[in-house]
Parts: structure tokens; C-alpha cells; sequence
């Protein structure tokens, strides 16, 4: 089933087996200063695959090298390759604009557009010229903003500014905005640091749903929830990929023992 | 693990949980070999103490129940945290069912001790009750110690006693052939090495957590077993 949508330019793909993202060798620089070290990993379609570490380990960076969000950074040089569905992304025929269509964002404030409710979802879409009609716009945002559990609360206020939401309902706009355009791959950068409790729960209830559908690479801070949400969680430390098993594996049996110090809290 | 967690007051909080296990074991292994020794010295009062120390143990099995408890809930304890957490309650519960078994020997002796000795039996007891009571004891030096060649050594010795148990299975169906009166004394003493045998496998089931604690996998081998006293008749020959 060719479900997945190829980067213009580039030859169609099929997925032939789990791994929707693949990333080999990577090295990341920030001028003179090595951010990541030799980084081999694979994300695998429908699942949550955590990236878990200290500050400054790398998780970040590597999350922002899957939708070249890295490109922005002048000192910032990535090596090693890294596909998508098959496809190198550094490849210098890839529209960075059509990557991050695969690729989606969330990062750790919400960051709605300075727009109304409903063109914070239908900003994507319109851009990719995703619709021909009004209605099928309309179809969009509703069909967004209920996989994002957040209809009910703003059917009555599409027109009103997206700001005006409370920290929750803004993260969960943000995660309907990135739906909306059909990505194959969500990134979460920390989604809920800035969530209390009640709305930490619904955003990973709604992670948990929307595995069915995208794949999803979440860097957290916390490890529970980590454990709570993800299959696969990828321990990092000093720039080096330290572990990468399944979440259960990481929080019961870590074979590396800085993973083991790191996770039950204690002096590495 | 010798790095300390950066929070303090959770290795205090393991310490403690440790610290009971000790206590509670300490309080076990007397059970045992008082009520092993209440049995070869016809001692009634030594076995009502071990009935009464029950009580203890059964406390100690409580306190170690609420205390992982509170720590699964406060502190989420995450990979050899939580299998500690979890071995240590699992071992509370072995430990209370080694004093169960040590107080239903007391129980027993009370019933029997107007009766003699029947053949050499008590002695075998004797020396059955010294072996599970030094199980015990390096199950429980095995634990606080994290010691996994001990664990293994332990798992193997279960077959001992389990022989020994085998041996005076058949002994006493002989006793118990060769005149009727000998069944009321001979069915108790049955049930006080199956007892001791119990607590020997018992010792075996906290080397196995002692393995998982320290490897996060349990034996993949199976353990040498020789209770063979449920396949055997009183028809046997030898």
C-alpha cells in the first residue's frame, strides 16, 4: 500500500518493514564543539520512541536533525544520513518545506500562531495547497482538532484568537496544527513541561491514540512519562546513544549501567 | 550498587526495608531450629514460644508489605530500585510462610510429646532442620551481601534436603508398617519434614529473587529437584 507520500522530486517509496526513520552514523557539530556522536537509530512506525537523557545529552539536536530544523542554525553541521521512509533527507534535491510535512513539530511552549483557532490548523494545509474548497477546509479543522480532543471545547470559537486558550488546550492546537497536514512522523520536544498534571494526562492519552495513526518521537524530561507512553526509549548521555531498547527493558533491566544511574536517580 | 541516589533519604528508605528483612529473617532462622530442638528435647514450652514468636514474624511481614508500598508509590523506583523493592517483598512473604512452617512443627511437637522417638527419624530431623536453617541464613547473607554465586550455590542445595526428606519418607512407611501404633507419631513426623523440606524450597525461591535482583532475568535452568515422596508407595521394596 504506497500510503506513504513521497518527497517531491524524489522517487516514490514504499515502507517494506517497521522502520519508518532511520538514522546512521549521525555526527552533529555546533561549530567547533561535537554535539552528537555516531548515532545509530530506528524509528519504528506506529510507536512512541522516547529520547531520554540529562540536559545537554543531545536528545534535542538529534530530534531537530529528523526535520532538519538544524539548517536554521549557521555553526550547526550534520553528518551521516538519515531517511526517511527509504529517502536520505539531507539530499540536496528535498524541499525542507515538504520534509517538514512528513516530519511535524511540537514543541515544548505552546506556540500558536497569532491567529484565530481556525486558521492555526488550516495554515499548513493552506500552504501545501492541501485543499480546493471552503468546505473541504472546514473538513480539515474539524477532523484535526477532534484527533487532537480538542473540538468539543472550541467549536463554538473557531474565529477566536488561539492565544486565548489555556496552556493545554494551546498544546493541544499545536498538536492539531501539526495532524492537519498529514505527517507521517510527530516530534515532541518536552510537550507537557509546561502542563500541569490533568492536561499532561490528555496530551498522552492523545500521543497514545495518535500512534495509530503517525509515528511518534517525543524528547521528555520526564521519565515517567516516558515509561508510560512509549515502547522504545532511547537513553543518551554526553552525545553518545548509550541504550536503545524497549521501554520496558530500559525500566526494569538497563544493560549499561549509566542508564541504570540515570534513571533510578543516583551520582553516574 | 555502590552510586547513592542524589535524593538521600531513598537509600535511607532501602536501608530500612533491609534492615527489616534482616531482622525478620534473624527472627525466622531461630524459629526454625527452636522448633526443631522443642521436637528432640519434647520441650512444650519452647514450642508455645515458637507459636507465640509467629505473631513477630507476621508483624515484620506487615511492616515490609507498607513500606514497599509506600515506596512503589512516593518514590516510582525504576530498573534495580524497583527489583530491589520488589524482591524485598517477596522475600518478606517467603520469610512468613518459613515461620508458618516452623510453627505448625511446634504445633505437631505439642501433639507428640508425650510419645518416644520413633527409630533413628528425629535424628534425620535434626539434621534437616540444621540445613534449612542454614539455607536460610545464606539466602539471607546471599541478599544483604547481592551475592550471586551464593544465590546459585544455594538453588543446587535444595536437592540435600530434599534426599533427606526421600530417606525418611521410606523409613517412617516402614515404622508405620511394622505396627499401627507407630502411625499417630509417624504421620506428624512425616509432616514436620515435609515442613523442613517446604522452608528448604522456600530458601530456593528468595536465591531465585536474589538472581533476578542482581541480574533482572530469572534462572533459565531448571533446579535439581528429589522430592520424589509423591510417587512412592508403601508396596516399595527398597
Amino acid at each position: 500500500m504506497p500510503e506513504f507520500e513521497a518527497i517531491p522530486d524524489c522517487q516514490p517509496f514504499e515502507l517494506t518493514n517497521a522502520a519508518i526513520l532511520k538514522a546512521h552514523d549521525v555526527n552533529v557539530y555546533y561549530g567547533e564543539k561535537q554535539a552528537l556522536f555516531d548515532v545509530n537509530l530506528e524509528v519504528e512506525k506506529n510507536a512512541v520512541t522516547a529520547f531520554i537523557g540529562p540536559s545537554g545529552c543531545g536528545k534535542t539536536t538529534l530530534l531537530r536533525c529528523f526535520n532538519r530544523m538544524n539548517d536554521v542554525i549557521p555553526i550547526c553541521r550534520v553528518e551521516g544520513s538519515i531517511t526517511l521512509g527509504g529517502q536520505e533527507i539531507h539530499a540536496p534535491e528535498v524541499d525542507v518545506v515538504a520534509l517538514r510535512k512528513n516530519v511535524g513539530m511540537v514543541f515544548q511552549k505552546p506556540n500558536p500562531f497569532p491567529k484565530s483557532i481556525y486558521d492555526n490548523i488550516a495554515y499548513g494545509p493552506r500552504i501545501h495547497g492541501m485543499t480546493k474548497t471552503k468546505a473541504e477546509m472546514d473538513e480539515i479543522v474539524e477532523n484535526s482538532l477532534k484527533r487532537a480532543g480538542l473540538w468539543e471545547e472550541v467549536k463554538d470559537r473557531l474565529d477566536k484568537p488561539g492565544t486565548g486558550l489555556s496552556g493545554g488546550q494551546q498544546q493541544r492546537l499545536c498538536i492539531a496544527r501539526a495532524i492537519a497536514v498529514e505527517p507521517k512522523i510527530i516530534l515532541m520536544d518536552e510537550p507537557c513541561s509546561a502542563l500541569d498534571p490533568i492536561a499532561t494526562a490528555t496530551i498522552e492519552a492523545l500521543i497514545e491514540e495518535l500512534r495509530e495513526r503517525f509515528s511518534i518521537v517525543i524528547v521528555t524530561h520526564s521519565m515517567q512519562q516516558a515509561a508510560r507512553i512509549s515502547q522504545r526509549t532511547a537513553y543518551f548521555h554526553l552525545g553518545h546513544l548509550v541504550e536503545f531498547a524497549s521501554t520496558e527493558q530500559i525500566f526494569t533491566s538497563p544493560e549499561d549501567e549509566r542508564t541504570q544511574n540515570y534513571i533510578t536517580g543516583r551520582i553516574g | 550498587m555502590e552510586h547513592q541516589h542524589i535524593i538521600k533519604s531513598f537509600d535511607k528508605e532501602l536501608g530500612e526495608i533491609d534492615s527489616m528483612i534482616l531482622q525478620m529473617g534473624g527472627l525466622v532462622e531461630v524459629q526454625i531450629s527452636e522448633s526443631v530442638k522443642a521436637l528432640y528435647k519434647r520441650d512444650i514450652d519452647l514450642a508455645a514460644k515458637v507459636r507465640a514468636d509467629d505473631k513477630q514474624v507476621d508483624l515484620f511481614e506487615s511492616k515490609i508489605d507498607e513500606s514497599t508500598l509506600r515506596t512503589l508509590a512516593l518514590r516510582q523506583p525504576m530498573a534495580e530500585d524497583l527489583r530491589h523493592i520488589i524482591c524485598a517483598l517477596k522475600v518478606a512473604n517467603n520469610l512468613e510462610r518459613i515461620g508458618d512452617y516452623a510453627k505448625n512443627i511446634a504445633k505437631r511437637t505439642q501433639v507428640i510429646a508425650e510419645s518416644g522417638s520413633v527409630g533413628t527419624s528425629e535424628k534425620t530431623i535434626r539434621r534437616m532442620g540444621k540445613m534449612a536453617q542454614e539455607m536460610v541464613s545464606d539466602a539471607l547473607n546471599a541478599y544483604i551481601g547481592k551475592d550471586l554465586k551464593m544465590a546459585e550455590e544455594l538453588r543446587i542445595r535444595d536437592e540435600d534436603i530434599d534426599n533427606m526428606h526421600n530417606t525418611l519418607f521410606r523409613e517412617l512407611l516402614t515404622y508405620m508398617m511394622e505396627d499401627p501404633r507407630n502411625i499417630t507419631p509417624c504421620m506428624h513426623m512425616l509432616f514436620i519434614a515435609k515442613n523442613l523440606e517446604r522452608i528448604g524450597d522456600h530458601a530456593t525461591a528468595i536465591a531465585e529473587q536474589i538472581f533476578y535482583l542482581i541480574t533482572g532475568a530469572l534462572p533459565d535452568e531448571e533446579r535439581p529437584k528429589s522430592d520424589k515422596t509423591s510417587q512412592m508407595s508403601a508396596e516399595m521394596e527398597d
